[in-house]
C-alpha cells in the first residue's frame, strides 16, 4: 500500500537502476575480459609461428620493451601524429567556423561542402588522397608543383607522416568546425547585444566574449578528436602500410600480433603498456570532461 | 552620423570579402571529392594521365565496379552485408542506450557521474589492443567470418557515444512530464513511447546516425574478423586496389558508391549532429 502512495522519486533504487544494467554489462564484458585476456598473455611466451607451447614467463615480455627502437619510435610518431593532427584541426576548425557564423549567399551549401570530407570512409580518403591527390605521377598537387617549375615529389614517401596527418586534418575539420559552430550559435544573443551598445568593438568582443565561452566546446573538440585520433589505423594502412616514419603505437601492435608477426605474448605485452599509456592520456582528457559536467551541475 | 554609415558601409563590404573566402575554402575542401567524383566517370587512361577536366564523361567504370565477377566479392553482397551489420548494431545500440541513458538523466542514479565516464574511458583503450583477445574469443566462439561478430563490435564501439549524446537530449524532457506519466501507472516503455521519444526524438535519430557513419567506415575489424565471408562495403572498394594496370577511375567509381549513403544521411542530419554532439558534454 505504502509502495503505490510513495512517490516516484522514492521509487526504490534498484528499479532506478535497472535500465542501466543491460548497456553497462555489455560494455564491461566486451571491454574489460579482452583487457584481462591482454594482461594473461602478455606474461606467456605464446607464439604462433614456430608453434610453441604456451608457457608462463613472468614480465619478461615487459622488462626490454623500453630498449625497444622501434617500439619507441612508433610512440613518438603516435604522439606527433595524433598531437597535430588535433591540434591543426581544431585551428582550422575555428577558424572556419567563425567564417561560416555569418550570413551569406550559399552559407548552407558552403557548411555542407565542408563537411563532406567527415563522412567519407577513411580507407577511400586514405586512397583518393594518395593516388589523385599526393601521387608523382598523376597527383594533382604534383602537377601544380610541376607547373610552378619544381620537379615530381613523392609526397607520400618523401614525407609520410606529413602526409598522413594532411588527410587527417582534412576529415577532422569539418568535425571540429561543426562542434565549433555549435559552441558559436549557442553565445546568449543578449549578452552580445548588451556589450555592443556599450560600445565595445568587435575584437574586444571576440576576446572577452566569444573566446572564453568557445572554451568548454575547444575542449570538447579536442577530447573527442584525440579518442578518435589516437586509434588511427585504416589511412596508414593505405597509404604508406606503415613504411618508415608513419607506424603509431596501434600500427606497431597490429603488425606483431595477427597482422604477421603472430608473437602473441609479446604483442599482448606492447599492448598493455599501449593501454596503460592510454589510461594516463584518458585520465588527464576525463579531467577535462570533468570540469564540463562540472560546468553543467553549477548551471 | 556620416561615421556610422562609412561603419556600416565598410562592414558590408567585409562581409562580403569573408563570404567570398568562403565560398573559396569551401572550394578548397570539397576539391578532393570533386576529382573522385570527375575521375569516377573517365576512362582509365584519362584518369591516369595529367590532371584534366576535358573529357567526355562515360557511366563505363560504374558498371564494371558493379559488375559481378563469380568468386570475388561483388557489389550487392558487400552492400547487402554492410546495410545487414549496420543497421543490427545500430538498432541494439539504441536499444542498450536508450534505457541507460534514461537512468543517467531522467532520475538519475546516484553516481551517475562515474558511469558516464566509465562510458566514455572505454572509448580510449586502443582497439587494436584488444583486437588479438576478440579475434581468439572469435574464434572460439565459432563468430570469426560472421557477420554478428561485427554487430557485436559496432555495438560496442558505438555505445559510449549514443549513451553520452542521448544523455544530453533526454535532459531536455521536461521531468514533470515523465512523472505525470508515471503516476498514470506508465511502465519504462511506455514513458519513453508517450513522454520522451515525442520530445527526444530528432536526438536520437541524430545519435542514430552518427552511429551508423562510423559502423559503415569501419574497415579494421572488418578486414581482420571477416576477411572470408560477409565481407562489408570498405573492404570491397580497397578491393578496387590492383597491383597490376590502372584502377584510378574504378576505385573512384567504387568509393563514390561506397561514400554516398552516409555522406546523404550526414548532409541531411548536419544540423543535429552540430546540437547532439555539443550538447552531449555542455548541456
Amino acid at each position: 500500500m505504502s509502495e503505490t502512495a510513495a512517490l516516484p522519486s522514492h521509487a526504490t533504487p534498484w528499479r532506478r537502476r535497472l535500465p542501466l544494467l543491460p548497456a553497462l554489462i555489455f560494455t564491461i564484458v566486451l571491454t574489460q575480459v579482452p583487457f584481462l585476456m591482454s594482461l594473461f598473455y602478455s606474461l606467456t611466451n605464446w607464439r604462433i609461428n614456430p608453434p610453441t607451447p604456451r608457457e608462463f614467463i613472468g614480465v619478461e615480455n615487459y622488462t626490454g620493451l623500453l630498449d625497444n627502437q622501434q617500439f619507441v619510435d612508433a610512440a613518438w610518431v603516435s604522439v606527433k601524429m595524433t598531437a597535430s593532427s588535433v591540434l591543426l584541426a581544431l585551428l582550422f576548425g575555428t577558424l572556419l567556423a567563425l567564417l561560416l557564423d555569418r550570413k551569406f549567399l550559399g552559407q548552407g551549401l558552403i557548411r555542407t561542402l565542408i563537411i563532406t570530407p567527415f563522412l567519407i570512409m577513411p580507407v577511400v580518403a586514405g586512397l583518393i588522397w594518395s593516388n589523385q591527390m599526393f601521387s608523382s605521377s598523376f597527383g594533382v598537387l604534383n602537377w601544380l608543383v610541376e607547373q610552378a617549375g619544381f620537379g615530381p615529389t613523392e609526397f607520400v614517401s618523401r614525407y609520410p607522416l606529413a602526409s598522413i596527418v594532411t588527410v587527417l586534418v582534412w576529415q577532422w575539420t569539418p568535425f571540429m568546425m561543426l562542434i565549433m559552430l555549435a559552441g558559436l550559435q549557442s553565445q546568449p544573443s543578449d549578452v552580445l547585444e548588451a556589450a555592443r551598445v556599450d560600445g565595445a568593438t568587435s575584437w574586444g568582443i571576440f576576446r572577452q566574449l566569444t573566446l572564453p565561452h568557445l572554451r568548454r566546446y575547444m575542449e570538447l573538440g579536442m577530447l573527442l578528436g584525440t579518442i578518435y585520433l589516437i586509434q588511427v589505423f585504416d589511412h596508414i594502412l593505405v597509404m604508406t602500410g606503415g613504411g618508415p616514419g608513419s607506424t603509431n603505437l596501434p600500427f606497431f601492435v597490429y603488425r606483431r600480433s595477427i597482422g604477421g608477426g603472430w608473437l602473441f605474448g609479446l604483442a599482448s605485452a606492447f599492448s598493455i603498456v599501449v593501454v596503460v599509456a592510454s589510461i594516463v592520456i584518458a585520465t588527464f582528457a576525463l579531467r577535462v570532461l570533468s570540469n564540463l559536467l562540472e560546468g553543467e551541475e553549477a548551471a | 552620423m556620416s561615421s556610422e554609415v562609412v561603419g556600416v558601409g565598410e562592414r558590408r563590404w567585409v562581409n562580403g570579402l569573408l563570404g567570398l573566402a568562403a565560398w573559396f575554402v569551401g572550394a578548397l575542401y570539397f576539391f578532393p571529392i570533386f576529382w573522385m567524383i570527375a575521375n569516377s566517370f573517365k576512362e582509365e587512361a584519362v584518369a591516369n594521365a595529367d590532371p584534366t577536366l576535358s573529357f567526355s564523361p562515360t557511366l563505363d567504370r560504374y558498371r564494371d565496379v558493379t559488375g559481378e565477377t563469380v568468386g570475388l566479392l561483388g557489389f550487392s553482397e558487400a552492400f547487402g552485408n554492410s546495410i545487414r551489420v549496420v543497421l543490427a548494431s545500430t538498432v541494439i545500440v539504441l536499444v542498450l542506450a536508450i534505457p541507460a541513458a534514461y537512468a543517467l538523466s531522467i532520475y538519475p542514479i546516484k553516481k551517475w557521474r562515474d558511469v558516464l565516464f566509465f562510458f566514455i574511458s572505454t572509448k580510449f583503450l586502443p582497439l587494436v589492443a584488444s583486437i588479438l583477445p576478440i579475434w581468439i574469443l572469435a574464434r572460439e566462439l565459432d563468430l570469426l567470418n560472421t557477420q554478428r561478430v561485427l554487430v557485436i563490435l559496432y555495438t560496442a564501439m558505438n555505445l559510449p557515444l549514443a549513451v553520452w549524446m542521448l544523455r544530453s537530449f533526454f535532459q531536455e524532457v521536461p521531468k514533470e512530464l515523465v512523472e505525470a506519466a508515471e503516476i498514470d501507472g506508465a511502465s519504462l516503455f511506455g514513458q519513453l513511447r508517450s513522454v520522451i521519444l515525442p520530445i527526444a526524438g530528432p536526438g536520437i535519430a541524430a545519435t542514430a546516425l552518427l552511429c551508423v557513419i562510423f559502423a559503415w567506415n569501419e574497415y579494421f575489424f572488418a578486414v581482420q574478423l571477416n576477411a572470408a565471408d560477409a565481407q562489408t562495403v570498405p573492404i570491397w572498394v580497397t578491393g578496387n586496389v590492383s597491383t597490376r594496370g590502372n584502377f584510378i577511375a574504378k576505385l573512384s567509381a567504387a568509393s563514390v558508391l561506397a561514400s554516398l549513403p552516409v555522406v546523404i544521411a550526414g548532409w541531411v542530419a548536419q544540423k543535429r549532429m552540430i546540437r547532439g554532439l555539443a550538447m552531449g558534454a555542455i548541456k
